[in-house]
């Protein structure tokens, strides 16, 4: 069996296996593990660019999703009337401020002589700078969520329309892709100046607390995110199911295919994404197989198969790790973008670590570390498997007491905690990968 | 008057607080040193350890609690301590046998079982929340409070009041108890100077005759009780929730790191560095400021200098500085670079 016809009938596994769902739990249902699965295998492609190419350990991949869905709410909303001249000169004024004196006490370090003086003269700038920041930045802040608390209380985004028309302006999201990989771009500069170069355990570390960071500040900066009070109702690239279901000649459409007119908007809805989402996981696919068989993608390969050789042989391995780990997360902040865009709204509260970074690691891992079509097979699979443990967990505990009374404690205990089996599954799934094809499914040449 | 009103709110809000977060959180770093130092990897799955050996002892508080077995004025927890750390140590060299050992034979990069160690922490908290669930327990009983706020003002007479919780007080006494247990088991045993000999120089180790599957096995032994303890202890001063302890991992690390990784000693150092940062920067400085100022200096505002939900950004702003300029970290630990 040639590589070629495995992977075929790898993907052809899966998309049965999501159709088989459409037709026993609803098309709404496998359109929705489809789209999922596609913004899943553009997180496992970046992760893949990361680990796969260049062994860089990054475990800080949600905070990069959530960058993506910061620049979804930060483009696509509309600006609240009289937020920005309430507090907004003064939150910028606060934040360059803020940045200034990190480049100072930088600065500092790097031009004067080590000793005593240089660390006071530092621990001085950052003292006075971190006060004047937060004397700017706070009365400022309660200015911005003192507008219209309840259901604003933020600056908003760039988005022209108001109120009552921002919705029109829903392609303004396909911008918001883009942007959210330049947000996730820049933080990943600034935490690779960092912490790259340290050992990968380490990177490792730095990247989980960043990731934790970036989670609190959308949590918390109300006027930037309304944080845990969430930003519902972004405006989408595609039709709304209402204005669908008004329309004559989408009715008609939907009759002459033998559909009720509300599920055939709602699933139309869907099909739209699916397909737009499949043209950036297209191209975000062919440039990552160019990357990888580009002399730029081989010179990544011998960086991180010998990392000493690499270099005697001059190349600039720090440049190239900074390099590498700039594109993967400007990846991630694109599915975040993405998701936050199908969502419709950002809910920081959501962003869990074990659901945003580990799990993209077991698909990165699952399909294959180092092979781009590996990533997106496990991106798929693993979404699959994630949505679908829980009903066959379900199931599975039914069947093993179904022998036992109705109001057994084990048996409503068991079938209670049904819903925690998709962890363990996870876990179970990625051991046994590691142990017996560490390789992955479709295993890099 | 003034001053001694200052000094009791700051013991109040910081220093107590922060020595027994301190102590929680050394009795974890020591956990994560050790395997560093051993089997040298990151051990991701340390978190969730802690939450199955708490989650043990929570239960067998529960059904101790519901025979009517106690402690009197100590927490039953105390007596369950045991059995929770015999089942962590039974899962523990579970995994060691079923998953870590055939990487150690295979001499697998550590990075690779720090993936693996990924794994682990999957099922690991995918069996606590199967067990237990992910919500809420508490399983603290007894008094909780040695002397309360209240009790304090009355006796003294001052207008702050000191509130000491027992689940404090047991906190140290249980961490001293188990850091000086640990030191003479590394310093004055044959094993745990065996331990020490295998963590410095593998090879010279081996050479000299140590088995080191006997020596793994001990470590992860020790880890399983410290994990079990340090969650008991975490638990019962604050509550249980898996996503918690999950969470707990990062300022573990950090604590581990800032110490300098696989050092013992550090990792204590570390775990008060990374509590007492965490705390007082979070605390609202504004009720010990203002008794200590003169009227007219006293700050409008909370002087707080950032918001408790920004604590996970003081251990790893610590952790990184650390890291950046002095990568042994405080005790020369083993480099990070």
């Amino acid at each position: 069996m040639t590589d070629t016809v495995k992977n075929t009938a790898l993907f052809a596994l899966v998309f049965a296996l999501i159709l088989i769902s459409g037709f026993f739990q609803g098309w709404n249902n496998a359109l929705f593990i489809l789209n999922m699965g596609i913004i899943s295998a553009i997180m496992a492609l970046g992760v893949n660019l990361q680990w796969g190419f260049a062994g860089l350990f990054n475990v800080g991949v949600m905070g990069f999703v959530a960058l993506g869905g910061l620049a979804a709410v930060l483009i696509g909303m509309p600006a609240t009337p009289g937020a920005f001249a309430a507090g907004g000169l003064g939150v910028i004024l606060a934040l360059v401020l803020g940045s200034l004196t990190i480049v100072a006490a930088v600065l500092v370090y790097k031009r004067m002589a080590a000793g005593r003086t240089r660390n006071l003269v530092i621990a001085a700038v950052l003292i006075i700078g971190f006060f004047v920041f937060r004397a700017i930045l706070d009365p400022n802040v309660a200015l911005i969520e003192a507008v219209n608390p309840a259901s604003t209380g933020y600056l908003g985004g760039l988005n022209p329309g108001t109120e009552e028309t921002y919705r029109t302006y829903g392609w303004m999201m396909m911008i918001a892709w883009p942007v959210g990989g330049l947000f996730a771009a820049g933080a990943a500069w600034l935490i690779g100046k960092a912490a790259l170069g340290l050992r990968s355990d380490y990177l490792a570390i730095a990247t989980l607390g960043i990731a934790e960071i970036i989670i609190a500040v959308l949590k918390n900066e109300d006027w930037l995110t309304r944080g845990v009070k969430n930003v519902v109702g972004l405006p989408r690239p595609v039709p709304y199911e209402l204005d669908l279901q008004s329309s004559a000649a989408f009715i008609e459409r939907a009759a002459s295919m033998g559909l009720d007119p509300v599920e055939a908007s709602t699933l139309w809805v869907k099909v739209l994404y699916a397909l737009l989402f499949a043209a950036v996981l297209g191209v975000l696919f062919w440039l990552t197989q160019r990357a990888l068989n580009s002399p730029w993608g081989r010179m990544l390969r011998a960086i991180r198969d010998n990392e000493v050789a690499a270099e005697a042989m001059g190349k600039d391995v720090t440049a190239r790790h900074l390099q590498v780990f700039i594109l993967g997360s400007a990846i991630c902040g694109i599915a975040g973008a993405m998701m936050t865009t199908l969502d419709s709204q950002l809910t920081p509260g959501t962003y869990q670590p074990l659901r945003f970074t580990f799990l993209v690691w077991v698909m990165v891992i699952v399909g294959g570390s180092g092979s781009n079509l590996g990533a997106i097979l496990g991106g798929f699979l693993i979404w699959f498997l994630w949505v679908q443990v829980e009903p066959i967990g379900l199931f599975v505990m039914e069947l093993i007491t179904s022998g036992m009374a109705e109001d057994n404690w084990l048996r409503l205990h068991l079938i209670d905690s049904a819903a925690q089996m998709r962890l363990m599954t996870m876990g179970i799934i990625m051991i046994v990968v590691l142990r017996f094809s560490p390789r992955g499914l479709i295993p890099e040449k | 008057m003034e001053f001694l009103n200052a000094i009791v709110a700051l013991a109040n809000y910081v220093l107590i607080p922060g020595i027994a977060y301190g102590s929680q959180l050394a009795l974890g770093a020591l956990g994560v040193t050790l395997v560093y130092g051993i089997l040298r990897f990151s051990n991701f799955a340390h978190g969730d350890t802690m939450a199955f050996g708490t989650m043990l002892v929570i239960l067998v508080t529960w059904w101790m609690q519901s025979v009517g077995i106690s402690l009197g004025p100590v927490p039953t927890a105390l007596l369950a301590l045991p059995f929770g750390i015999l089942g962590c140590i039974a899962l523990v060299l579970l995994t060691d046998r079923v998953v870590y050992r055939f990487y150690r034979e295979q001499k697998a990069k550590p990075v690779i079982l720090v993936i693996v160690s990924m794994g682990v922490m999957f099922i690991m908290n995918g069996i606590v929340r199967f067990i237990i669930g992910p919500d809420d327990q508490s399983f603290s009983d007894g008094p909780r409070f040695i002397i309360s706020a209240r009790d304090f003002k009355r006796l003294t007479g001052l207008e702050e009041g000191l509130g000491i919780r027992t689940t404090q007080l047991i906190t140290v006494i249980t961490a001293i108890i188990v850091v000086a247990l640990l030191f003479w088991f590394l310093n004055k045993t044959r094993a745990g100077k065996s331990m020490r000999a295998y963590s410095d120089n593998e090879d010279l180790a081996l050479l000299s005759g140590i088995n080191p599957e006997r020596v793994v096995m001990m470590t992860w032994i020790i880890v399983a009780g410290l994990a079990t303890i340090a969650g008991t202890l975490y638990g019962l001063d604050k509550s249980f929730k898996p996503f918690t302890y999950f969470q707990l991992l990062l300022p573990i690390f950090a604590s581990a790191v800032v110490g300098g990784i696989g050092s013992p000693l550090g990792a204590i150092a570390g775990g008060f560095v990374i509590a007492f940062s965490e705390v007082t920067i979070t605390y609202a400085w504004k009720k010990v400021l203002g008794y200590l100022m003169p009227e007219s200096l006293e700050p409008s505002g909370l002087v707080q200098l950032m918001s408790t939900d920004y604590k996970f950004a003081v251990s790893f702003v610590i952790l990184l500085i650390v890291l950046l300029f002095k990568p042994t970290g405080l005790f020369k630990g083993q480099s990070t670079t």
